[in-house]
């Protein structure tokens, strides 16, 4: 055991293998391995547990100096085995499965999914349940964006970024709460509409919540956007241009700060989008600072959206008629924050044996989906967001595939980070915020 | 009738043999009632084709529909892309499914050739797929289906010439395919021929298109040329159809796991692979499949 009061830091570990002296160096200790004699070239693992790689992302770079001559990103170490487990349980069940993929933007993996059931079920949600299910997305866009920079700002140093976020962030989750039950893994959206609708005077707590991030989000100009240090810290880092972004099929903000006004929304309209008025901002430095950038906009221009779907809501069903789909559930949230309607378990038992029946059938069971497949994408906080999904007509998927934005974005790190600082290479992994939940399924 | 002549012209592939399932016009409910059971399995081996042949006009109305098609295959010889017999409902064990109804089998999903017109783009897009592959010298017989289903097209093609498929994809100007949104798999199912597909989406950002590509493999023979050289972004996704369904993408530049870890024996999204049931390293544990786990009984 070293001494403490010794003045020189604890020696780095050595283990000699056939590939070279390899140190086990834990902070403190770097002068060890400065001082032992190697090659110029060294190759440093980082993670899968480390504070600043976003996640359990484990990234290898080889370093010449602090520059990097190659970085490479392993993952998997999140695998959960969604899209199996999605196989074994009825399509309404899958929602509850895919909300957990990408844990930041559960709204969008609901949404996704659900738009692709229906679109093989060959039904359309009521107006009300898309116009809940945009104002829910844009909602979470928003936090899942601020997440971002809290992240990449505290990756970067700059904690007051961090609390900063995570502060509006819980306003987000609080709001989430209030309308959904839960402040993630909703399991809100269902294929065909929503699991219930919003509980009473929801649009003045959504209203709120505007009025409080117009007030809060420009304090993010005041705190990152013009402050010299995060500016150097970004600027001209992580540069990818649009041909880099195409090829690696990079999407979402990281396709935009390439100049591209790319965005599901606009391109193909899903769930009534044509009808909003909102700005898709672009970029065209092709670095992590306009990605940043691009992220706060996109926020001010999800309030807006929230704003017009606050407006837009009428009343009406949030569910399909079709009772094959719909499930006969009216749910009120008991003390314990889950929970059925005791009245209207109570009406399903006393009315008739063949609605129990049938109320029995459609949870246990679940509803057939024609055969056949589809893919459905939409534009969440980190790009193209597919689902293919292939039903062989049955009451659970053949096959659920999801075409995760933070999966295929990861691709472009080395394209990013090859050839600048090793410091650099943390500035591009927070500006492609990869969510790991995502990326490993 | 045309089956058994022409699947003799296919047999540059190796899958070849399993090429032909009878049904393929109908709809998968169809198909199944008329593969029987013996069907499948002797099609398997690929040499029954007098058995294959009794079926009436399933070959003849593809090869109408295909030829219509425009860029589908002179043989016209296709082939339900999965079909499987409607099995088995309650009282199944064994299967890891805890749901209480495991047991039901659907017959596999095969879709029906489309005829013309398709509708919307997809018309003059296919006469623009078909001119553009004619040029660079792809046959025709490349596609071997066109379906059009729910607002999507789909085109099964073979596997030879995926790469240079894309590739014309890519960089025709009448098509400008920029971006491959996904590479997946599917596993139809043990009792299917040819049970692996592995899907293409392709989007075409200059003219606000989706496509889809699907290349049927058997599961013995389970190679594609890789398209990573087309599409870069391809590479992960690639990488991950052989993690979870074991095919090999040939030309593929570092083709190893990537989701599961590199020791891991097998391809877990296979519909023969359990869920759940694999031992584990915790501590000398071993986590029984689900429906081993409790009884309730």
């Amino acid at each position: 055991m070293t001494d403490i009061r010794d003045d020189s830091p604890a020696p780095a570990e050595e283990r000699i293998t056939t590939e070279g002296p390899v140190y086990t160096v834990t902070g403190g200790d770097w002068d060890t391995l400065i001082d032992a004699e190697h090659e110029d070239r060294i190759v440093i693992n980082m993670g899968p547990q480390h504070p600043s790689t976003h996640g359990v992302l484990r990234l290898v770079l080889e370093l010449e100096g602090e520059t990097v001559q190659q970085a490479r990103s392993v993952i998997g170490y999140l695998h959960t085995g969604i899209e199996k487990n999605c196989e074994y349980r009825t399509w309404t069940q899958g929602v509850t499965f895919v909300t957990r993929m990408d844990y930041l933007a559960p709204i969008f993996n609901e949404t996704a999914y659900c738009l692709g059931v229906e679109k093989l079920l060959g039904v359309e949600a009521p107006r009300r349940a898309q116009v809940a299910r945009v104002l829910l997305m844009e909602l979470t866009r928003i936090g899942s964006h601020l997440v971002c920079l809290a992240t990449g700002g505290m990756e970067l140093g700059a904690l007051t970024g961090m609390t900063a976020g995570f502060r509006e962030r819980e306003e987000v989750l609080h709001l989430l709460e209030f309308l959904t039950g839960l402040r993630m893994n909703h399991a809100y959206v269902r294929p065909g509409g929503l699991a219930q609708d919003f509980p009473d005077g929801w649009a003045e707590k959504v209203t709120d919540f505007v009025k409080v991030m117009r007030s809060r989000l420009p304090d993010y100009d005041k705190l990152l956007t013009g402050q010299p240090i995060w500016r150097q810290r970004l600027e001209n880092v992580g540069y990818l241009p649009l041909d880099g972004c195409l090829a690696l099929g990079a999407t979402g903000p990281i396709l935009r700060s390439a100049g591209l006004p790319w965005d599901q929304r606009k391109v193909e309209p899903y769930c009534g989008y044509e009808e909003y008025d909102f700005e898709v901002p672009v970029a065209t430095e092709a670095d992590c600072y306009a990605r940043y950038r691009l992220r706060v906009a996109e926020m001010h221009e999800s309030l807006k959206i929230i704003e017009q779907a606050v407006a837009k809501m009428e009343p009406g069903p949030v569910m399909v008629a079709d009772r094959k789909i719909a499930w006969p559930a009216q749910l009120t949230v008991g003390a314990d924050g889950m929970g059925n309607s005791l009245e209207h378990v109570r009406k399903i038992m006393g009315q008739s044996m063949e609605s129990l029946i049938h109320h029995f059938k459609l949870v246990t069971e679940g509803f057939a989906v024609p055969a056949g497949q589809v893919y459905s994408a939409v534009e969440s906080p980190r790009g193209e967001l597919g689902y293919h999904l292939v039903s062989d007509g049955g009451t659970r998927p053949l096959r659920v595939h999801v075409r995760e934005p933070s999966f295929v974005n990861l691709q472009t790190m080395p394209a990013m980070s090859e050839g600048g600082m090793v410091a650099d290479v943390i500035a591009a992994v927070a500006s492609i915020d990869p969510v790991m939940g995502g990326v490993d399924r | 009738m045309t089956d058994s002549g022409e699947r003799k012209t296919t047999d540059g592939r190796p899958a070849g043999p399993a090429d032909d399932t009878p049904g393929t016009g109908g709809t998968s409910k169809e198909s199944a009632e008329r593969t029987g059971g013996p069907h499948s399995s002797a099609q398997e081996s690929g040499a029954d084709a007098a058995e294959t042949g009794m079926v009436p006009g399933s070959g003849g109305e593809v090869e109408q529909t295909t030829d219509q098609a425009g860029v589908t295959p002179e043989g016209g010889t296709r082939t339900a892309p999965a079909a499987r017999d409607r099995q088995g409902m309650f009282g199944v064990s064994g299967s890891g499914d805890t749901s209480g109804f495991g047991g039901l089998r659907l017959p596999g999903y095969a879709p029906a050739p489309a005829e013309r017109p398709y509708g919307g783009w997809f018309d003059e897009f296919a006469d623009d797929f078909a001119e553009a592959l004619l040029e660079r010298g792809i046959p025709r017989g490349a596609v071997e289906q066109v379906t059009v289903d729910r607002g999507e097209i789909t085109f099964y093609v073979q596997r030879e010439h995926i790469v240079e498929m894309c590739r014309t994809l890519r960089d025709d100007p009448a098509l400008r395919f920029e971006l491959c949104s996904s590479v997946s798999g599917v596993d139809y199912g043990a009792d299917v021929d040819r049970r692996l597909h592995v899907v293409y989406h392709l989007l075409s950002m200059t003219f606000r298109r989706r496509i889809r590509l699907e290349v049927v493999l058997d599961v013995d023979d389970a190679h594609v040329p890789s398209v990573v050289e087309v599409y870069p972004t391809a590479d992960w996704h690639e990488r991950e159809t052989w993690d979870m369904f074991g095919v090999i993408f040939d030309g593929h530049p570092a083709l190893t796991r990537i989701l599961m870890p590199d020791d891991w024996e097998g391809h877990p999204q296979r519909k023969d692979y359990p869920l759940g049931g694999i031992p584990v390293e915790y501590k000398g544990a071993e986590i029984p499949p689900p429906d081993e786990r409790r009884a309730y009984s």
